[in-house]
């Protein structure tokens, strides 16, 4: 992985740069025009948030469970990504709403249960940043809070009256605007593999300093 | 007599029906310009579009460059630390 890395990297970064030429060629869409084009990486980056919720509860309860150092590892890459993308989400939708619905923001169900769970991955890093002694296993609980959420965010739009999209845009997206859709996610995942991958070797380097300093001391 | 007429007028007013409602919409009677519009239909989407893109670029440089001078640190600090244990091995 190590050295796929950089060219991985570099292949995300061009496909990132080509994107656009895709999105601008794509259908518009009959009733926003050209500011529905911002779902081509609003929705990924949603999708992508709603991933790493997960991958950082999952990898939380093997912690809780198994007490295995791997899996908080990959808990907090995660919640920190979870953060990002959630931040993504939370900057590009009201861009456009902005033009679709006229307003900035509505507390409605999915934005406002896409608002508390990145209000979730920010408390995890919190606590693991400041909880001192067992800021692990509490934010690990937290994580798993935090995975429960999800399936909550991504039905909220079909059992909730609410003004946001619904979860059937996407399935039934013609062919004009599916190939923009799939390679604009596809480039958003593996912008989400690479940065979790470096984001665990991080972790994994300050674990090993740990060891180096607990050496030391003995 | 007038069972008749008034059948005329009736199939008349039935046949009617459908050229009123094919008719094209009425002939623009004036300009509206563009600032008397609503707020929202003013509004350029371009501008959002371009400023929400720009964001997840920054938004990923930016966390792709912490991670890179976080790693930095750490891994300054454990040459650090394995140059003191080596010099105090020597001795």
């Amino acid at each position: 992985m190590k050295k796929a890395f950089v060219p991985l990297l570099l292949l995300t970064a061009a496909m990132f740069a080509y994107a656009p030429v895709i999105i601008a060629h794509a259908d518009y869409e009959s009733t926003m025009g050209l500011v529905q084009k911002v779902m081509y990486f609003h929705a990924p980056s949603g999708m992508v948030m709603l991933i790493s919720a997960v991958v950082c509860g999952v990898a939380s309860a093997m912690y809780l469970w198994r007490k295995n150092p791997s899996a908080d590892r990959v808990a907090i890459a995660a919640a920190e990504l979870t953060a990002l993308f959630g931040l993504i989400v939370l900057v590009t939708g009201p861009l456009w709403a902005r033009k679709a619905w006229g307003v900035w923001w509505v507390w409605e169900a999915r934005l406002t249960m896409s608002f508390v769970g990145w209000l979730i991955a920010v408390g995890y890093l919190f606590v693991r940043k400041y909880g001192g002694p067992g800021s692990d296993k509490l934010g690990a609980a937290l994580a798993v809070f935090g995975t429960a959420n999800v399936p909550f965010i991504y039905v909220s739009v079909n059992i909730w009256r609410t003004m946001h999209p619904m979860t059937t845009v996407v399935p039934t997206l013609q062919a004009g605007m599916r190939g923009a859709f799939w390679f604009s996610a596809l480039t958003l995942f593996m912008l989400y593999g690479l940065l979790l991958t470096a984001r665990i070797h991080l972790e994994r380097q300050r674990a090993a300093l740990d060891e180096l300093y607990l050496a030391e001391e003995n | 007599m007038i069972r008749r007429l008034l059948l005329s007028v009736s199939m008349l007013i039935v046949a009617a029906v459908p050229v009123w409602a094919l008719q094209p919409p009425a002939a623009q009677s004036e300009y509206v310009p563009v600032k008397d519009l609503p707020p929202v239909d003013q509004l350029p989407a371009a501008p959002l579009l371009v400023a929400a893109y720009s964001f997840i670029w920054l938004a990923a440089m930016f966390y792709l460059w912490t991670i890179w001078r976080r790693l930095g640190r750490v891994e300054t600090e454990m040459r650090a630390l394995e140059q003191r244990r080596q010099r105090s091995g020597s001795k």
